[in-house]
């Protein structure tokens, strides 16, 4: 039956088709999807890992069993899981095993651009790159066969528009494999110097079959052209962007494995063309590869290692003029994302502006309380680098700056990688104070479940972590929870806490505003009449109060009645 | 058939997403080939939202690029206003005339433009700007205005009142589905301003 799937839909699709029975992930935009969807698949044991390398570890454990078995990240989600996928490409697998990872050029939601091909080459793991839905679902099948063959992990690389894109597919039966027995191979399986030594040239090895394989391969195919005066090498949605541009005018090798890459195949059209030019997002990945192999190609010198392309890129580029539509003469003012009305994290961010403090903050909705009018981060590297990065802050901070920098990271992001930091904050005895921002979701990409909500992917409920005994446990004595509603009490704790000569942590705790089983208590009414118009109110950002006439005017439609405004009024004007 | 492109724009919250979704459904149930684009993540909170649907006899790329869209619908009048240089010459600009003032406005760093469906009727574009919102409180929630926006655009489309009720029954929760039809059938008979 022809569908319409989003990418990481039909990804999710391809696994259940070919039999995977076990997924574990830790979402990550623009990856997220396939694991939720894989989930309604009651066959398909699927779960939300602490973090990436977990997520992997886990995987590898379910192949290694037997089972076939897949794990989702974003492109920095790999940074955390490469560990494990090193070492893993030395041990191969037992079952099948697929790590998707998803990158995000254009940075829609994110904090670098990195290119994830990078890791393919450097693990020595082979890549597939879907360049839409019904590659995606094909190629996750594809993965699992050549995992298979080749004892291997294998990476499947998506990007924002593959992954968020729909396009049509036609799905198949599932057909699970036989499980497969798992024996006792130490010389597989324990990677200590003595057998790491023996494994390393049957990595090598491995790559060499690869390529001969790439070299045959029906997903690197050749495209004829018309003109060869132009022959283009590429991938993934870039290949769309030229077959867009230019339909069947020029030659095109499309490369479906990216790595390892053939080298005859390339040669050959090559010498098809006059003139070989790569298409490809980000870094130079592919015409790196052709250079290496002393031919002379166009690709960075034309289109840029910055954001994403499109097919007037691609035209633009190749020498063809494209003409935008008008514009209008006037600037129109930007609409960026903010924290929602009713968000637990604004009047938090707001008393932390009030006390002047230096904010080292981390990945989630609150990344928000970064831009104006609250202006209330002073940092954001990546997941847990709050808590790990403050105890160094303070450590090297002299009496003059001591109790003015806290660290805020939310629920998900402390079991993350958070808690290691407090770990590290304990045990080497910092003045610290942390501030976990409990809104008892994974909010930034969509509303997960993580270990702290005492329910699991599948919506069963399940273990709930207590965050205050985890914090007691590591060693953390001061420990205390507030309400972020209530900003009296927030103030009072927050500088009981700094001043403390121990390491402390404040637990913000109220559920996400946009969570279901959350009631508000209604709107809140503005009195024209009370109100000075002196703008308090405007200082927490909220997208439901904006000026008219001089008069604080609440937007009914998008006020949940959270109560913050009416505690900065001197007025009486809102209640 | 040459590809046809239609970009939907608006603010994130506004029910973007299930406009396109219905009409992937309907445009693959014609046997189109058909792509639809979506952002997710950030653009989810109150930000500009962005989604593109094509559709034709083959459809490659899944992005509208500049001087392409030969319609944008667009959830709310700023965001019209934003996406001009995505339209072809002559294409066509559904609008809901509502106005949400985006945070810079809010905060007084910027103004909301003044006067922008007179001054997109000046681009050469036609301008079909109504306000959705009133007519979606009509039939009791503000929610329904992609409805009432849908309802407006069948005017554009070929398919049958059956087809487009089957594909709203199929996207919208049974709880809410009179209100919408009601929202739909509104946006149908209004007429043009």
């Amino acid at each position: 039956m022809k569908t319409l799937m989003l990418g990481n839909e039909a990804v999710a699709r391809g696994l259940y088709e070919a039999g995977c029975s076990f997924v574990s992930s830790y979402p990550g935009t623009p990856s997220t999807e396939i694991t939720e969807c894989v989930a309604k698949y009651d066959e398909v044991y699927a779960e939300w890992a602490p973090n990436e390398k977990v997520a992997l570890e886990a995987a590898f454990g379910a192949c290694l069993r037997g089972v076939r078995s897949f794990c989702a990240m974003k492109h920095v989600g790999l940074n955390v899981a490469a560990d494990p996928l090193f070492t893993i490409s030395y041990t191969g697998v037992n079952a099948g095993l697929i790590i998707g990872v998803a990158d995000d050029a254009g940075m829609h939601s994110s904090q670098n651009e990195q290119d994830s091909r990078h890791y393919a080459r450097a693990a020595k793991i082979p890549m597939l790159e879907p360049s839409d839905s019904a590659e995606a679902l094909a190629f996750a099948k594809l993965a699992y066969e050549l995992s298979e063959q080749f004892d291997t992990a294998v990476l499947m690389k998506m990007c924002t528009r593959v992954s968020h894109s729909q396009s049509v597919v036609e799905t198949e039966e599932r057909v699970v494999p036989e499980q497969k027995k798992y024996e006792k191979n130490p010389a597989k399986y324990i990677m200590m110097p003595a057998y790491a030594k023996k494994k390393h040239p049957m990595v090598e090895a491995r790559t060499k079959a690869l390529t001969a394989w790439a070299e045959t391969a029906e997903i690197n195919r050749i495209e004829p052209g018309q003109d060869t005066s132009v022959g283009i090498i590429t991938s993934s949605t870039c290949y769309q962007y030229v077959k867009e541009a230019y339909g069947d005018t020029y030659p095109v090798l499309k490369l479906g494995m990216i790595w390892p890459m053939p080298e005859q195949k390339i040669r050959d059209f090559a010498a098809t063309v006059e003139k070989l030019v790569v298409v490809e997002e980000l870094d130079g990945f592919i015409e790196n590869h052709c250079r290496n192999l002393g031919l002379s190609v166009a690709g960075k010198d034309l289109f840029t290692e910055i954001g994403e392309l499109s097919q007037n890129a691609v035209k633009e580029k190749l020498g063809q003029a494209v003409q935008a539509g008008e514009t209008l003469s006037e600037e129109i003012p930007a609409r960026p994302p903010v924290m929602c009305a009713g968000c637990p994290h604004r009047s938090l961010f707001y008393v932390l502006k009030k006390l002047n403090l230096t904010v080292l903050g981390d990945i989630g909705c609150y990344t928000l309380g970064a831009v104006a009018p609250l202006n209330a981060i002073d940092t954001t590297i990546c997941m847990g680098a709050s808590v790990s990065g403050l105890h160094g802050f303070v450590k090297a901070g002299d009496e003059a700056c001591a109790g003015k920098t806290v660290a805020v990271i939310g629920d998900s992001t402390f079991i993350h990688s958070g808690v290691t930091g407090l770990i590290n904050i304990a045990y080497n005895e910092s003045d610290s104070t942390v501030i976990i921002l409990d809104n008892s979701i994974t909010g930034m990409t969509g509303h997960q479940q993580n270990p702290t909500t005492g329910y699991n992917l599948k919506g069963d409920p399940c273990t709930k972590i207590d965050l205050e005994s985890l914090c007691h446990a590591v060693g953390i004595r001061r420990v205390k929870v507030v309400d972020p509603y209530d900003m009296e009490t927030c103030q009072k704790v927050i500088k009981e806490e700094l001043a403390a000569k121990e390491p402390s942590v404040i637990i913000s705790r109220r559920p996400c505003a946009l969570l279901k089983y959350v009631k508000h208590p209604g709107a809140i009414c503005s009195d024209p009449e009370k109100c000075k118009g002196c703008k308090a109110c405007m200082q927490i950002g909220c997208p439901a109060i904006s000026m008219v006439d001089g008069k604080a005017v609440i937007d009914e439609t998008l006020c949940v009645g959270c109560g913050v405004c009416e505690q900065l009024c001197k007025f009486g004007a809102l209640g | 058939m040459e590809t046809k492109n239609m970009m939907i724009v608006g603010v994130g919250g506004q029910g973007t997403l299930l406009a396109s979704k219905l009409l992937g459904r309907l445009l693959l149930g014609k046997g189109f080939d058909v792509k639809v684009s979506e952002v997710h993540g950030m653009s989810q909170r109150g930000g500009s939202v962005v989604t593109y649907v094509r559709w034709g006899d083959r459809v490659c790329s899944p992005i509208i690029d500049k001087g392409e869209a030969d319609c944008i619908l667009s959830f709310e009048l700023l965001e019209a206003a934003r996406y001009t240089d995505f339209l072809k010459p002559g294409g066509r600009i559904i609008v809901n005339s509502q106005q949400i003032n985006p945070m810079p406005v809010i905060a007084g760093a910027a103004v909301y433009p003044e006067n922008l469906v007179e001054k997109m009727s000046a681009l050469d574009a036609k301008v079909d700007a109504f306000d959705a919102l009133s007519l979606a409180e009509e039939v009791g929630s503000s929610k329904a205005v992609n409805l009432v926006l849908m309802g407006r655009l069948a005017r554009h489309f070929d398919f049958t009142q059956e087809e487009w009720m089957e594909a709203i029954e199929n996207s919208v929760p049974s709880k809410f589905l009179e209100m919408n039809k009601k929202a739909f059938a509104l946006g149908q008979r209004e007429m043009c301003s």
